[in-house]
């Protein structure tokens, strides 16, 4: 359970986040929804300790969001920004394997190893793995980048847009993998969409932001209708059911 | 793999420039001499053995420091001597001549380490402050930055008519290293080997503060500890043969184009290359118009323009 309370954000007079408090649920996969500008990213920045707390309180299982906790912080929440920009020459692996480094401070042991593997695998990395990410297209990197975060092996992943970048069938298997994270082995996942037929698909709760407030959140099923685009968004889509999954019209 | 045999081969390199560095000089050296004793073992003890050694810890100190400044910086085309600290650890042995004239070496030592890492951090605070999408802006404000500090240096030493010291400081020579006056540089050599304590935390802050703080590492602490080791080795190089250019700047360069950024593997290639390039060139600094000698600083200068400029022309995408 990740909650937040009071949170606001201000920068140069203009406030981006007007005392949020919010509660995002232990397991399954909740979704930020919202328009460009919203504040999604300043709200997971704010989880995910990038920015320091102006007034408010956060924590994810009772473990206080703060500078101090950064250990148990890095092995307890991942977090992949909405845009990752290395500059160094690493390997896929190398990057993957520096996922490891808050359980073993970069000394591998075999279990360390497992789970690079699995993580290359489960990105369908395996033969990209010796190649430099500066070689590899714009989509395999930001796979590359996903892996590091899945193998840091926390309980609560935090992604931003994860989706960019990727092609339909890399996003659906991205959404499925998941999807099986949060089924099988119980993690939380928070997740800033855009797509919101993505977000009805796959999340188990929305949470919808518009101009730095949380306008409303609930199931997806419930939340995605024409009222929802008009009011939030302001674009006057359609809404369509198929089993039983909103489906929005482009 | 093929950095275990790039590191092997580095090694056996730097081992034979060192034996050519023991035996070239205006006294002719046979290797058969020195261990019948007398003038030749002297020469070897008290001169070109703490020359060789000089050259050889300058060189993987500057070299590792080098790495290191580029991965705190997030920038390739830095490095200590030419982005301030060099020109930081000069001004601190300037205020320590002027002021306490009759300091301890330590104090010497501490104050230059201390003004060297004042600069640096000036430096740091700067280009933070750059935009991110133009990354030639950064080796360009080091140049300004350095240039600034230095010709304060010069300011000053003219002011309090010290002008014939700057140059010992700010070029780097081996000429003048003898038994008894090249020993400090010995912790720059123990701060380089700290440094490979805590290469994965370099490698890491490499990937920038997002990066380091989801994995859980005290990002500032970590650029506070590079900047110190880097300045405490600039301090040390400029008081012992002076400032050596273009060292942390190509070397790293080219290490982390052939075998990537990775630096608990490639800061052992980093330091051997630093090393075997500052022997290198103070050989042929040595040689090339015998019996006189031109300054490693010059000659590096040179060789160490020319690989900048292909560096520069050669792999723009890479700037960042
Ligand atoms: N450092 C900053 N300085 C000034 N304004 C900022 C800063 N960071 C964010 N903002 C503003 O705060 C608002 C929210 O930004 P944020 O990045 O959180 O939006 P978002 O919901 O993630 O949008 P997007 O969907 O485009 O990613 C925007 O209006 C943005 O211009
Ligand atoms: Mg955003």
């Amino acid at each position: 359970m990740i909650t937040v309370e009071n949170l606001s954000y201000t920068v140069a007079n203009t406030c981006i986040l007007k005392d949020i408090s919010v509660t995002l649920p232990k397991g399954g996969i909740t979704a930020l929804i919202g328009p460009n500008g919203a504040g999604k990213s300043s709200l997971f920045s704010h989880i995910a300790r990038l920015l320091p707390l102006q007034t408010g309180r956060i924590s994810v299982e009772g473990l206080e969001v703060s500078p101090s906790n950064r250990q148990a912080l890095s092995r307890k929440l991942a977090i992949l920004p909405q845009e990752v920009h290395f500059a160094t020459r690493l390997t896929v692996k190398e990057l993957v394997q520096f996922g490891r480094y808050p359980h073993c401070q970069g000394r591998l042991r075999s279990e360390d190893h497992a789970m690079v593997t699995a993580a290359l695998e489960a990105f369908g990395l395996m033969s990209l793995a010796d190649r430099f990410l500066d070689t590899l297209s714009g989509g395999q990197r930001h796979k590359a980048h996903v892996a590091m975060t899945y193998a840091q092996d926390t309980d609560y992943l935090l992604l931003d847009e994860p989706l960019n970048n990727l092609d339909i069938a890399a996003s659906r298997a991205l959404m499925a993998l998941l999807r099986r994270l949060a089924d099988e082995e119980g993690k939380t996942i928070v997740i800033v969409l855009h797509d919101i037929n993505f977000a009805a698909q796959y999340a188990d709760h929305l949470v919808v932001l518009k101009d730095g407030c949380i306008e409303r959140e609930g199931k997806p099923a419930e939340m995605v209708t024409g009222a929802l685009l008009a009011d939030v968004f302001g674009t006057d889509a359609q809404v369509a059911v198929v089993d039983d999954t909103p489906f929005v019209m482009p | 793999m093929q950095r275990r045999v790039s590191t092997l081969l580095l090694a056996v390199g730097t081992l034979f420039l060192a034996a050519i560095s023991l035996f070239v000089g205006v006294i002719d050296l046979h290797p058969g001499e020195i261990w019948q004793g007398g003038e030749a073992f002297t020469l070897m003890l008290d001169s070109r053995l703490p020359r060789t050694l000089a050259a050889v810890i300058a060189g993987a100190a500057l070299a590792v420091c080098g790495m290191i400044m580029q991965m705190l910086v997030r920038n390739r085309f830095v490095e200590p001597m030419t982005a301030g600290t060099g020109q930081g650890a000069a001004l601190g042995i300037l205020i320590v001549a002027v002021v306490f004239p009759s300091a301890s070496i330590l104090t010497k030592m501490s104050i230059a380490t201390a003004t060297a890492l004042a600069s640096s951090i000036g430096f740091l605070m700067i280009v933070r402050r750059l935009p991110a999408a133009q990354p030639l802006l950064v080796p360009l404000v080091a140049m300004i930055y350095g240039g600034i500090i230095g010709a304060g240096v010069a300011f000053f030493a003219y002011q309090w008519d010290m002008l014939q010291f700057i140059d010992t400081w700010l070029t780097g020579d081996f000429s003048g290293v003898m038994r008894g006056r090249y020993e400090l540089l010995w912790i720059a050599a123990g701060m380089t080997l700290l440094t490979y304590l805590i290469a994965d935390q370099f490698a890491i802050a490499g990937l920038g503060r997002e990066a380091s703080i989801n994995l859980g590492l005290n990002y500032d602490q970590v650029l506070i500890l590079g900047l110190l080791a880097i300045s405490v080795v600039a301090a040390l190089t400029v008081i012992t043969v002076g400032a050596i250019p273009f060292v942390g700047l190509i070397v790293p360069n080219i290490v982390s184009r052939q075998f990537g950024d990775n630096l608990r593997a490639t800061l052992p290639l980093t330091a051997l290359c630093g090393a075997s390039l500052v022997l290198a060139s103070d050989i042929v600094g040595r040689v090339i118009r015998a019996p006189y000698e031109i300054p490693v600083g010059t000659v590096l200068g040179v060789i160490g323009a020319f690989v900048f400029l292909w560096l520069l022309y050669a792999r723009p995408s890479h700037a960042r």
